[in-house]
């Protein structure tokens, strides 16, 4: 019942009324010891400038570089980060967990 | 996300009100249902199952699979008694992102030079939750720390009648059972009172001030996370 991941969003909420194209990142499945919980929010502008995560910053990178292309064309996606994914990208989560990550633009 | 719908999410918050956010994983389509409308929605056992264990996941309804992102008022940690412990309790409690508010109607107790930077307010409980201090809500835990009766029952009456997810209570068994017979005498049913944590705060054999305000705040987040808790083997 702890709830600090709205402040992500009242921040969401913030940046977009600024008139920044912003994009939300939410894990929404893990497995294994994934290091944030289900829920987490990473919010991000177009510049790449970044507030909360969703990782212990391992797939950030990753991740940020996802949402650019989501605040671009508007269409939201699911991302999956993991060690034993073949999916994956070059990063993956030392830890060994696995998260499924959604992205969508704030529109 | 609609910018309208992120704003509704924000302002239940700030309201501290609960809501769920339904998403579609699949087309990204979403609603946003209030804690008074889930009664009456489609997917209301589910929502209530989330909501109760205060966690988003992801759930599955006519083969679609939807994220429920569940959103619970931040908790607010109201400490009776501008003591020692509190001097320490307070500064931690901030730590863990919890909103303290110190309520003390002993003057010489409730200085600004022994809270600087906490929300204090020298009043009796009574007077200080109807007036300065939000109403206790069901996202509230109250720690009870003055010793005194006159003090700290008012805040226990207060606290169980609004449900608040932690009460907890200073003082010995012995404190504590002349506490019980009290509250029972004032109507508060057995299992109301059992809600009272007390001796409070888990038992680290803490001896310092700052130990016993460790303590409580262990067994605050004890309560909040209880569904994580992994049973002993």
């Amino acid at each position: 019942m702890i709830a600090t991941e709205t402040d992500i969003l009242a921040a969401a909420e913030r940046w977009r009324r600024d008139g920044r194209p912003v994009a939300l990142a939410t894990v929404i499945e893990t497995w294994g010891s994934a290091p944030r919980p289900v829920g987490s929010h990473l919010v991000i502008d177009q510049e790449g400038n970044f507030l909360g995560s969703v990782s212990g910053g391992c797939v950030e990178g990753a991740v940020i570089t996802e949402a650019l292309e989501v605040i671009e064309a508007g269409q939201p996606r699911v991302i999956a980060f993991g060690v034993a994914d073949a999916t994956a990208w070059e990063v993956g989560l030392s830890c060994g967990g696995r998260i499924r990550i959604f992205l969508e633009r704030i529109d | 996300m609609l910018a309208e719908t992120l704003a509704l999410l924000n302002a239940e918050r700030a309201a501290r009100r609960a809501a769920i956010l339904v998403t579609d994983i699949a087309e990204g389509h979403q609603r946003l249902v209030r804690e008074a409308e889930i009664a009456a929605d489609p997917l209301a056992d589910t929502l209530r199952a989330h909501l109760a264990a205060g966690r988003s996941g992801l759930a599955v309804a006519d083969g679609r699979e939807l994220f429920l992102t569940v959103q619970v008022p931040p908790v607010r940690l109201v400490v009776i008694g501008a003591v020692h412990i509190s001097q320490a309790l307070a500064p931690m409690a901030a730590c863990l992102d919890l909103a303290v508010t110190v309520i003390d109607p002993r003057q010489a107790f409730a200085t600004p030079e022994r809270f600087p930077g906490v929300p204090l307010v020298a009043e009796w409980p009574e007077a200080a939750l109807a007036g300065p201090v939000p109403p206790l809500d069901r996202y509230c835990a109250v720690a009870a720390l003055t010793h005194d009766p006159k003090i700290d029952d008012p805040a226990l009456s207060a606290a169980l009648r609004a449900g608040c997810v932690y009460v907890g209570a200073l003082g010995s068994r012995k404190t504590h059972a002349a506490r019980v017979e009290r509250l029972a005498a004032a109507g508060f049913t057995p299992d109301e009172i059992a809600r009272i944590q007390a001796p409070i705060g888990l038992d680290l054999g803490a001896v310092s001030p700052a130990e016993i305000a460790l303590s409580i705040l262990a067994q605050i987040v004890a309560t909040l996370r209880r569904d994580r808790i992994k049973a002993a083997p």
